[in-house]
């Protein structure tokens, strides 16, 4: 646990912090750098990790008071699934999108030849192209891919499954898929230990700046607007400290409003590449918060201003909606077999109160109900590129939605799940 | 200051367990060579005799599967833990459930372990007081390490400061005609008088010397 921390002020209360080095850990890196903890009257320690197990256990132990957390940390903790048993809440999201699948080179060649349309055409197509590369593996008798991805509970698991699914592709029989530390996946491509990842930038990049891989997909395209990091608060803490963490709402919603916008992103790039936050190379950074990124394999860049959203489109609003998308898919890859009143978690977890409340302190309107003032631009965004959780995503549609796949984890009996969120 | 050979490492747990326990398998994951010879000793020491160390973390979960072991040891500075975590999920690659040591009642056991900087993984069905003074054997050696750890960097440092004063000792001696007492003296006096430490004035007037001498 390396401290890194800026600012000394004895007589401002104190909130710790951990956080992994990914992009989508600036919020809270804008907020102690450009003194946004200082103005709204904290000091905020941060602490650097290598693991999300780490993060997990020292939240635990209450080492942390709130960190940056993948978005079904929370919801798997309220579960009881893995070892946590102190609550944590979700009283804002740190950014949507931001992940994206990266093949290696090998293997995008062998999805060119199978498919060049698809391939090109990348997101939701390019995994056509994949199927087919399964496909002749399997009558060829050789061994199933592997994907690596950052940790169980976490939105690469899931959006790399839906992904393999959507193409017809069972990720628990046709592939194998394995975690492996983001900063070791370039390596594990190269060496040849896993075919493709899912994980968040810069990584993706990393491993195309080295030649050793190429871009498929990026969530942006896949899922758009979908949830990614939270902010994890220990709920006892919470408790005991409204005020504070209605203050560190607003220092980390004037940091993604700072983030957003586009005048900074050099700055902001220069900031995250120091050694102490991501430590990255700061053109890989400047480019992802501006929507480039390169893809590589000889294919045109990548131009998408949602690549990474810290705070348009409401992106800090933790969604109930998005809650039910990750509860569904929980159960949809058999991690919760054990039918749960799914309402009544997300809204144990996700805490839109607390983000609104702070919101408007700063004058901030926000749309009266999830999913009504930005399900305008959100439903088109799902309808054209097929985000169940972008609006109204209560129980009745999640499990009615898992009803509709082909694709599932058979361990998991829904009919149990229907009769516990019936009266919903 | 000296590096003792053995800095106060505690004495290792005393287990009063069932003799079985010697058989335990414990898989000791760390890449820092020192401290995962330090932790295996303390085991040893505690009368468990199947410990087995990883340090190479390429093919970790095959590894794990192989050696099968009822407890698993990984270093928090390990970014590889988060590879262990799959093994509590549905997975047709496990061969008996790992459960990790969670228990109500050993809340402080478990913080103590994070503050040391090592976690435990525990399979399923082990009995909780087989398990703790294993734990508690690791905490100690982590703690032990660490304290080995400041102590090698503390000696670095020292005789980093000490080679910085013997140049400007010399520099003074050569460019003033100074024995080395009186050089030293000067020395001193400068760190008095402006409050910096005696390697900080040596360094400074090292840096002078060499641009007054377009070094």
């Amino acid at each position: 646990m390396a401290e890194a921390s800026t600012g000394t002020d004895a007589a401002r209360p104190k909130i710790h912090a951990g956080f992994i080095p990914l992009i989508d850990c600036a919020p809270l890196v804008i907020a102690a750098e450009r003194g946004l903890d200082a103005e709204f009257g904290f000091e905020l320690k941060l602490y650097r990790e290598v693991s999300w197990a780490n993060v997990r256990d020292k939240m635990e132990v209450g080492t942390y008071d709130c960190a940056h957390m993948l978005a079904p940390m929370p919801l798997a903790a309220a579960l009881g699934l893995g070892r946590t048993s102190a609550a944590i809440i979700a009283p804002m999201a740190l950014n949507l999108n931001g992940d994206a699948i990266t093949v290696a080179t090998r293997l995008y060649e062998e999805m060119s030849a199978a498919d060049a349309q698809a391939t090109k055409a990348g997101g939701a197509a390019a995994v056509r192209a994949l199927k087919r590369v399964i496909d002749a593996r399997l009558s060829a008798g050789l061994a199933p891919l592997t994907f690596g991805m950052v940790f169980p509970f976490s939105s690469h698991n899931y959006d790399l499954r839906d992904w393999l699914a959507s193409g017809g592709i069972d990720p628990d029989h046709d592939v194998n898929l394995v975690v492996i530390p983001p900063s070791l996946m370039d390596a594990s491509l190269r060496t040849g230990r896993i075919d493709g990842f899912c994980a968040g930038a810069p990584w993706n990049s990393v491993a195309v700046a080295r030649g050793d891989g190429v871009i498929v997909a990026t969530k942006s395209e896949l899922l758009p607007r979908s949830p990614e990091k939270v902010l994890g608060v220990r709920a006892a803490w919470s408790e005991r400290n409204p005020q504070l963490m209605e203050a560190l709402i607003k220092a980390l919603i004037r940091a993604g409003q700072w983030l957003d916008d586009p005048a900074n992103h050099q700055e902001a790039a220069a900031i995250l590449a120091k050694p102490e936050w991501v430590g990255a190379d700061a053109g890989i950074i400047a480019s992802v918060l501006s929507g480039r990124l390169e893809r590589g394999g000889g294919q045109t860049d990548l131009s998408d201003p949602e690549l990474m959203l810290f705070y348009g489109h409401e992106a800090q609003l933790p969604r109930r909606s998005h809650a039910m998308w990750m509860l569904s898919q929980m159960i949809r890859w058999g991690h919760a077999h054990e039918p749960f009143d799914l309402g009544a978690v997300a809204d144990k977890v996700y805490r839109p109160d607390c983000y609104r409340q702070a919101a408007a302190v700063l004058g901030i309107t926000l749309p009266a109900d999830e999913g009504a003032g930005a399900s305008g631009s959100s439903m088109d965004a799902a309808s054209r590129h097929g985000f169940p959780g972008a609006a109204d995503f209560g129980a009745p549609q999640a499990l009615a939605y898992l009803q509709g796949l082909a694709i599932r984890s058979p361990s998991v009996d829904l009919e149990r799940f229907l009769s516990l969120n019936s009266v919903q | 200051m000296r590096l003792r050979p053995c800095p106060s490492l505690p004495r290792a747990v005393n287990l009063s367990q069932p003799r079985d326990d010697s058989e335990l398998k414990i898989l000791v994951i760390d890449e820092n060579p020192l401290r995962r010879a330090v932790i295996e000793e303390g085991l040893r020491e505690a009368g468990l005799n199947n410990v087995r160390v990883v340090s190479d973390m390429t093919g970790l979960l095959e590894k794990v599967y192989k050696f099968d072991p009822d407890v698993m040891l990984i270093d928090l500075e390990n970014p590889s833990r988060d590879v262990l975590e799959q093994m509590f999920q549905v997975s047709r690659l496990v061969r008996r459930p790992i459960a990790m040591f969670v228990d109500q009642s050993d809340g402080s056991t478990i913080a103590a372990a994070i503050d040391a900087g090592v976690s435990a993984y525990v399979v399923d069905g082990l009995r909780k007081e087989r398990v703790k003074p294993i734990l508690e054997t690791a905490v100690s050696r982590f703690r032990a390490f660490d304290k080995l750890r400041s102590e090698l960097e503390e000696t670095k440092s020292a005789l980093k400061d000490r080679k910085t004063i013997e140049k400007a000792k010399g520099i003074l001696m050569k460019q003033k005609g100074l024995d080395e007492e009186a050089a030293y003296a000067a020395l001193r006096r400068q760190a008095m008088s402006t409050g910096t430490r005696l390697a900080d004035v040596a360094a400074a007037l090292i840096s002078a010397f060499d641009l007054l001498n377009d070094k």
